[in-house]
């Protein structure tokens, strides 16, 4: 592997790049939120299943209630923020650090 | 409502064991073929990184649905209804915290464990030591839980009452012998396949249980024309509780007369449903899978197959719990098992006899799932004593031992042998726990990998700042929080389904230690950073180029 032959000044050379910069802010920028974000919005389910029982037996269609579709709610948003990341991750992330990848491992060789 | 023999499971035993055997026979086999492809440390511990996002997704899901959420959450939701949804929601959104901001960086950065990461800017031996305690300590919990339910289910499907005997065996000594056998071919698995045979034994395994789950989930819907809302009011009508059936409120944060009872029991939701969340992405036997991948690109892949796979099968689940809750009933349920696990295989019973023609038919489908309920088990608990044993060989032995200077085929030796002893301490410690609770081991477990590992490792990878003093508070300050909060709790003693039901010595009032010990963690984190001098910017300029880009990975 090529790292013993990288030197830790071109580790703090590259981190303190403007492109490294980018590649580590967009990535924050896209995690961070978003992991507040889903966390919260999970957090309301289970506030709302312990505080709200009244609420969320409310019948929507049949015996399918408020607390079952706020459930399945929970799973679409996995799934879709799981599909979003990785469309994200491919588009805005992902060549930014093959870009990077590449230069180290030239440097190194 | 079906016509239930729950008795009847005698008559399905030949063939629940000759389908057991054949999946031992196979995974054996595979076993077999894996040791003959694993030459050196990384073939033992990361399987080669050779996996495909796919097998690994699905080495994921066999890793992670255990049989406590197949037949547990069925059992729950079959019981007390809506609340046992409550688990499969927090067991799965727990994936995005796996997926957005653990996985890439770990398989980036790190080789074969957790320390790996952890010990990447730090002092080695200190950090390592607190990673593998706190990876043997989550592992062991899970380990004794999951092996104790073996020893209770398979007298359950095997249908060995109280008093009955089977090979000239009673209900306990099968229970003993189910133990020893499951410990004894977890141990063959890692030991002599490694992380390739344990992750092939997983992808077989995962394939048979969604195969099953998907297949009794049509069967159910089938009996409903595909009409959830009918099941569910059949499901509700056949409890006796009523649409409160399909409302959150009957096992978890329950309302009674009592109102310090009622907020310590909706304190305990909220502790539970916080450790869920927080847990997975710290649970060692997860974490190790994301080595066995080439990059982190692929690791990414099989997490997103891995919430697929889950998500899916938790959505299976739904149908199953309330199917048995309607087609099976409570009563039938506890009279078989008072905790519900024999929910799915009871509804198993009961889907056969209807669709597949008479007793026979019902025998034959009991038998289908009570096999995938022990392959489930099996495969499971391969999983954690390979994350252990790595663990005491790579961080333990390898860096504090022999101070990094172990040879490889040393390492992989210790491995191996780590693998047998702690594969054999697990069978000693569940034959004494088995007449004991320790249902909630597998909560404890997950309270101390979002205690204890999770501050550590979300801290490495993200906080400049952050330095050996840091890692070793919040490991060891999680630890011990969660540990001796649960060890005070009614859980261990002072109420009717303690581990220890006729002592008292509890003082923290909830069962869940998770809402206090995991903000204890993440704080041990800080202060333990902030009263250290030490910092290390260069190490972290190399971790954080390392784990955003791959550049040096292993």
């Amino acid at each position: 592997m090529t790292t013993e032959a990288t030197s830790s000044e071109k580790y703090l050379e590259v981190q303190r790049s403007a492109e490294f910069a980018g590649l580590r802010r967009k990535l924050r920028n896209f995690v961070f939120p978003m992991t507040i974000a889903f966390f919260l919005w999970y957090a309301l389910y289970v506030l709302l299943s312990a505080y709200a029982r009244g609420f969320m037996s409310v019948k929507i269609v049949g015996h399918i209630n408020i607390a079952l579709l706020f459930g399945l709610l929970q799973f679409v948003t996995t799934f879709l923020i799981a599909w979003y990341y990785s469309r994200y991750a491919a588009k805005e992330l992902d060549p930014t650090a093959d870009k990077i990848k590449a230069e180290l491992d030239e440097a190194a060789h | 409502m079906l016509n239930i023999v729950a008795a009847e499971s005698a008559s399905s035993r030949p063939l629940t064991i000759t389908l057991f055997l054949i999946f031992v026979a196979i995974t054996l086999a595979i076993t077999i073929w894996a040791s003959r492809q694993t030459k050196t440390a990384t073939d033992f511990y990361a399987g080669g990184r050779q996996f495909t996002g796919f097998q690994n997704g699905l080495a994921i899901g066999g890793d992670y649905m255990s049989a406590a959420s197949f037949l547990g959450i069925a059992g729950l939701i079959a019981l007390y209804g809506y609340d046992g949804f409550l688990y499969s929601i927090g067991f799965l959104v727990a994936w995005l915290v796996a997926l957005l901001l653990v996985a890439e960086f770990l398989r980036n950065s790190g080789r074969y464990t957790m320390a790996d990461v952890l010990a990447f800017r730090m002092r080695q031996r200190p950090v390592r030591t607190a990673a593998s305690v706190s990876t043997i300590v989550v592992s062991i919990f899970y380990l004794i839980a999951q092996m104790v339910g073996a020893g209770a289910l398979v007298s359950l499907l095997l249908g060995i009452k109280p008093g009955a005997t089977f090979l000239g065996m009673d209900a306990d000594t099968a229970k003993v012998a189910t133990i020893i056998l499951v410990g004894a071919l977890m141990i063959v698995y890692v030991v002599v396949g490694g992380m390739k045979g344990t992750t092939y034994v997983q992808i077989v395994k995962a394939f048979l249980l969604m195969t099953g789950a998907l297949v009794m989930t049509i069967l159910v819907l089938a009996h409903y024309k595909f009409n959830l809302s009918t099941l569910l009011g059949d499901a509700a009508a056949q409890s006796g509780k009523g649409e409160a059936f399909l409302e959150p409120g009957l096992r978890y944060g329950v309302e009674s007369a009592s109102g310090s009872a009622t907020f310590y029991s909706k304190m305990d939701l909220l502790s539970l449903g916080i450790a869920l969340v927080l847990g997975t992405a710290g649970l060692p036997h997860i974490l190790t899978r994301f080595y066995t991948v080439p990059t982190a690109r692929v690791a990414r892949k099989s997490v997103l197959w891995a919430i697929g796979i889950i998500g899916t099968f938790y959505l299976f689940t739904l149908a199953l719990g309330f199917g048995a809750a309607a087609l099976v009933g409570g009563k039938a349920i506890t009279a078989q098992d008072k905790a519900g696990n024999t929910a799915a295989p009871q509804l198993a019973q009961a889907l056969g006899i209807d669709y597949l023609g008479g007793a026979t038919g019902g025998a034959v489908l009991l038998a289908i799932i009570a096999a995938v309920a022990f392959a489930t088990i099996l495969a499971v608990v391969a999983g954690l004593t390979l994350a252990s044993s790595s663990s005491v060989a790579h961080d333990f032995y390898a860096s504090v031992i022999k101070r990094g200077n172990a040879g490889e085929r040393d390492e992989v030796r210790v491995a191996r042998i780590s693998a047998f002893v702690i594969g054999a301490v697990a069978i000693v410690l569940s034959i004494f726990a088995q007449s004991l609770n320790v249902a909630f081991l597998v909560a404890l477990a997950f309270a101390v990998a979002a205690s204890a590992n999770l501050p550590a490792i979300i801290y490495s990878l993200f906080w400049r700042r952050f330095n050996t003093s840091g890692a070793l508070w919040s490991i060891y300050g999680g630890l011990i929080a969660a540990v001796v909060l649960v060890f005070f709790s009614p859980v261990v003693s002072g109420s009717p389904t303690a581990m220890f039901p006729d002592s008292d010595w509890h003082f923290f009032p909830l069962n869940n230690p998770g809402i206090i010990s995991i903000p204890i963690g993440f704080l041990c984190g800080w202060i333990g950073t902030v009263i250290s001098k030490e910092t290390d910017p260069e190490k972290y300029a190399e971790l954080e180029v390392r784990s955003l880009t791959g550049h040096g990975a292993h």
